[in-house]
């Protein structure tokens, strides 16, 4: 098979390049990833960021044929040659596949990614009703892989100012559990012009979501909510 | 954390505006459809009355609120440096300004 991988040692001073690559190897049955592994045993200077290969960790979050996704549950078989691999658009690159993830993580850590309850902590547990539970679905499964958030171009454009689709998501994970406390102050901090409303509805992040979530859906949500508690 | 509280007031602003365009928009091509004739008189009878200029004047108000709003969303994305994005975003505000004083010498010309 072959692949055309994006280059790039920044340390070096060399500009980034596109290298061929010919593997041979049975499609079949295989993912991406195995082949990237391979392809590292015989080019050992190939980076790529990989830890649980069954796309739970989100390690492996890359732009593969023009569109971001986790090597480790992309079928091989399924890839048009030669397989083209970018790391994720809009990040600054650490080196070929592996990006500087840091802008990302802190949009998330600005939603403040946790319960935030003032009442005094029960003996055994703070319990939710069974469609209270069901409120989180489609939102806690988030891995974080920022395939999203670099699929959209609002993050491109502004990612120190746009929270962008993953963080949003979670953001609303927060605002929907009926044990947190914060919604008021959650929604203040996502009303400006820039850090919920740069989303444009485009549906990229939607189109890319490795575990097929809806963050533009979260995003009406808090629309709606944002609405309501001012009109 | 937060900046300024107007995100949410714009985009309602966008979503409303566009509604009163869709319903000008369907008046005039309903109205163009019922037509006999369209010439010069009929548009004059149709603009002689109150009511039309103050429903075009709505529609222009309109276009004009969801320009800026789209025209500064264009500008929030694509211009990084304040010192260009804001002379940028007033030249838009004056110009529709300058628009809407237009619209209403236009309107209330018709004799």
């Amino acid at each position: 098979m072959r692949f055309s991988i994006y280059r790039y040692h920044p340390e070096s001073g060399a500009k980034p390049v596109m290298q061929d690559y010919v593997l041979d190897i049975a499609p079949q049955g295989k993912m991406l990833l195995d082949a990237i592994l391979a392809l590292q045993e015989s080019d050992p200077t190939l980076a790529v960021r990989r830890s649980c290969r069954e796309g739970v960790c989100g390690s492996d979050a890359m732009n593969i044929n023009g569109r971001n996704g986790l090597a480790c549950v992309t079928p091989l078989a399924d890839l048009k040659q030669p397989i083209t691999l970018r790391p994720l658009p809009g990040l600054p690159v650490i080196r070929d596949l592996i990006v500087d993830l840091t802008q990302f993580y802190q949009q998330y850590r600005s939603i403040e990614p946790y319960l935030v309850n003032h009442d005094p902590e029960p003996e055994i547990e703070r319990l939710q009703s069974p469609a209270e539970r069901a409120e989180l679905d489609g939102l806690y499964e988030c891995i974080l892989c920022a395939c999203c958030s670099t699929a959209c171009p609002s993050f491109w454009w502004n990612p120190d100012k746009f929270v962008g689709p993953a963080g949003l998501l979670q953001a609303y994970r927060f605002i929907a559990d009926s044990r947190d406390q914060a919604t008021n102050a959650r929604l203040d901090d996502l009303e400006d012009p820039y850090r919920l409303f740069r989303c444009h509805s485009i549906m990229n992040c939607v189109a890319v979501c490795p575990k097929d979530l809806n963050p533009t859906e979260a995003i009406g949500k808090i629309k709606a909510l944002l609405v309501n508690r001012t009109v | 954390m937060s900046g300024a509280h107007y995100g949410l007031r714009d985009w309602l602003a966008q979503r409303f505006s566009a509604v009163i365009m869709l319903v000008y928009t369907l008046f005039m091509v309903g109205y163009s459809a019922t037509q006999q004739a369209l010439n010069y008189d009929t548009w004059h009878a149709l603009f002689s009355h109150a009511w039309m200029r103050y429903f075009t004047l709505l529609f222009a108000l309109s276009l004009y609120l969801h320009a800026w709003v789209g025209v500064r969303d264009i500008l929030m994305d694509y211009v990084r440096a304040t010192w260009i994005r804001l002379p940028l975003q007033v030249a838009a505000i004056v110009a529709l300004l300058l628009y809407t004083m237009w619209i209403v010498t236009i309107l209330w010309s018709v004799k």
